[in-house]
C-alpha cells in the first residue's frame, strides 16, 4: 500500500507549537504542517473526531497560525492599503474577515482582523503564509504602521455546539457575545483575546492566550467531559463541509477574491473608491465576471473527487479542476471546492469530476454543505 | 499468510490467493471511507497498482503481492468499506487472485518476518 507522504517542509527542522507535549502525550499522530510539528489526528482518528465536534465540542490547537498587533497613528484607513474590506468603519470589539491582496488582485493570504480594544488591529494570519504576510504589510505599510507578532502567545479553537457552555462556565462574559465578536477576557487567571469565530462552521470561539499558560488550559478546557483534542485532518473536513476555502489549495496569488467567491469582503465602498490593490482587475471582475469562479461540488457517485481532479461538463470537455475534495463524514458522500468558468457555476450545474481517469457525476451546490450555526444574537 | 513490505497480505487456497491490507496498515490509514476493488478478468504483475482504499483524509493504492488474474473481488466493501478496520486480515479482503508464479510467494515475509520489519519503522 502507498503511504500518504507529506513532504511540504522540505526536510528543513520543524517548530513547535507550546503544546507539543501534550499533543505527543495524548497519543496524536504527529505531521509537518505550515513548518510546525502538528497533531493531524489523536488514536480516535478524524472521522469520530470530526463527528465529536460537529455534536460536542471540539478543541483545536491552531498556534501555528501568526498573531500580531499592527499599531499606528490610523492603523485602520493604513490597513485598507492591502485589504479590500472597510475596516475604517470596523466597530470595537468587531473582526472582519478580509484578504491580503498583491498589486495584481490576487490573494496573498486570508485573515482575521480585528479590534477587541483600543490598541491598534489584532491580526491572525495562516501558519504557512504569516513570515511573507508580515512582510508584506511592512512593505506596504512603512512608516504608517508597526507590527508585532505575539509569538509567545498560543491560539485554541474551541467549536462545536457546546463549545458555548463549557468556555463560558470558565468566562462567563463571553456569553454576551455574537459571531465575529472579539474581545480581552480575563479567564483562567490570564488575558485572553478571545473571538467568537472558527473555522468549522460550528459556534465556538478562539482564544489567545500567553503561551507559558497554553498546557493549563488545553488540559482544562480538556477535562470537561463534552471537550475531546480534534487534530489537523478533522479540521480540514470539517472546514471543507463549512465550505470555507483553504489557502494555498482553493486561494492563492492568482486568485482573485471574486474567483474566490469571497466578493462578500470587498464592501460597498472601497469599491467605489477603488482604492485597494488590484482595485482595477477586481472591480471588473465584479462588473464583467470573472473567468473562473470557485463552486461546491457534491460528487454523487463513485470515490470522492481530491485535489488536482480536473472537472469536466456533461460532454467531457475539461473546464476546471478540484482545489480541495475529500469524504463528507456528515453527509457520508464526496465533496470538493473547486473552480469552473461561471457560466457552469449556477447550483444544481451537472458537471463531471476525473478521478483516477473515471469520470464520475457531480453537481453544483450553494455552499456550505452542512448548515452553518454561528450564534448572530444572544 | 505471507506479507509485503508495502503491508498487504495473501493466503494461498490451492492456487487461487486472497489479498488485502494488514491489520497494521488498516490502522495507519485510519478509518476507511471508500475501496476501489478491481475488475474481475483483470491480470495483474506483481507490484502492479490493484486497488484504491481511502481514508477521510487521503487515497493510497494498494499493490498487487503477486501476479495473477483477479478471479474475484469483495464486492461487500462498496457498502461497507469499514469492514476493512474491523477486519484487515479476514472480512476485508480485496480480491482473489489465480496464481500465475508460485515462486514469488516465496519471496514474501512469513507473519514473524514481517512483525519484525514492522519494528523497524
Amino acid at each position: 500500500m502507498s503511504t500518504p507522504t507529506n513532504t511540504e517542509n522540505g526536510g528543513a527542522p520543524l517548530k513547535t507549537t507550546p503544546l507539543h507535549s501534550a499533543h505527543i502525550a495524548a497519543g496524536a499522530r504527529m505531521v509537518p504542517f505550515a513548518g510546525y510539528d502538528m497533531p493531524v489526528q489523536y488514536p480516535e482518528g478524524v472521522l469520530k473526531e470530526h463527528l465529536w465536534t460537529r455534536e460536542h465540542a471540539g478543541l483545536f490547537d491552531v498556534s501555528h497560525m501568526g498573531q500580531a498587533r499592527l499599531r499606528g497613528v490610523a492603523p485602520l484607513s493604513a490597513f485598507e492599503e492591502v485589504v479590500p474590506g472597510d475596516f475604517i468603519n470596523l466597530k470595537p470589539g468587531k473582526q472582519k474577515y478580509s484578504v491580503l491582496l498583491n498589486r495584481k488582485g490576487g490573494i496573498v493570504d486570508d485573515l482575521m482582523a480585528g479590534r477587541p480594544d483600543d490598541d491598534g488591529l489584532f491580526v491572525v494570519v495562516n501558519g504557512a503564509c504569516k513570515d511573507n504576510d508580515f512582510k508584506v504589510i511592512d512593505d506596504e505599510l512603512a512608516g504608517q504602521v508597526t507590527i508585532e507578532r505575539l509569538e509567545d502567545r498560543a491560539l485554541l479553537a474551541l467549536q462545536g455546539p457546546e463549545a458555548a457552555a463549557v468556555f463560558q462556565a470558565h468566562a462567563p462574559e463571553a456569553a454576551s457575545m455574537v459571531f465575529m465578536d472579539v474581545r480581552p477576557i480575563r479567564a483562567f487567571g490570564q488575558d485572553l483575546i478571545v473571538s467568537r469565530s472558527g473555522y468549522t462552521g460550528e459556534d465556538g470561539y478562539e482564544i489567545s492566550i500567553p503561551a507559558a499558560a497554553a498546557v493549563e488550559v488545553w488540559n482544562t478546557l480538556l477535562s470537561d467531559p463534552r471537550v475531546k483534542p480534534i487534530g489537523l485532518g478533522a479540521r480540514d473536513s470539517l472546514r471543507l463541509e463549512a465550505g470555507l476555502p483553504l489557502y494555498g489549495h482553493d486561494l492563492d496569488e492568482t486568485v482573485s477574491p471574486v474567483e474566490g467567491d469571497l466578493a462578500f469582503a470587498i464592501n460597498k465602498n472601497r469599491r467605489e473608491q477603488r482604492d485597494f490593490p488590484g482595485a482595477s482587475r477586481i472591480v471588473e471582475e465584479l462588473a464583467q465576471g470573472p473567468a473562473r469562479v470557485r463552486v461546491a461540488l457534491k460528487v454523487l457517485e463513485g470515490a470522492p473527487a481530491r485535489e488536482g481532479a480536473e472537472i469536466s461538463d456533461e460532454a467531457g470537455a475539461i473546464i476546471g479542476v478540484v482545489t480541495s475534495g475529500g469524504f463528507s463524514p456528515s453527509l457520508k458522500q464526496g465533496i470538493a471546492l473547486g473552480f469552473v468558468p461561471p457560466a457552469h457555476a449556477p447550483v444544481g450545474s451537472k458537471l463531471k469530476v476525473i478521478v483516477r481517469g473515471k469520470p464520475q457525476s457531480a453537481e453544483v451546490v450553494k455552499a456550505p454543505f452542512v448548515p452553518h450555526r454561528y450564534v448572530r444574537k444572544v | 499468510m505471507r506479507f509485503t513490505k508495502d503491508h498487504e497480505w495473501v493466503e494461498v487456497d490451492g492456487d487461487v490467493a486472497t489479498v488485502g491490507i494488514t491489520n497494521y496498515a488498516a490502522e495507519q490509514l485510519g478509518d476507511v471511507v471508500f475501496v476501489e476493488t478491481p475488475a474481475v478478468g483483470k491480470t495483474l504483475k506483481a507490484g502492479d497498482g490493484f486497488a484504491v482504499v481511502e481514508s477521510v483524509k487521503a487515497a493510497s493504492d494498494v499493490y498487487a503481492p503477486i501476479s495473477g488474474e483477479v478471479v474475484e473481488a469483495n464486492g461487500a466493501l462498496a457498502d461497507a468499506p469499514e469492514t476493512v478496520n474491523a477486519a484487515p486480515e479476514a472480512a476485508g479482503w480485496f480480491a482473489k487472485i489465480k496464481v500465475a508464479n508460485p515462486a514469488e510467494l516465496d519471496a514474501l515475509m512469513d507473519r514473524h518476518a514481517y512483525e519484525t520489519y514492522l519494528q523497524t519503522l
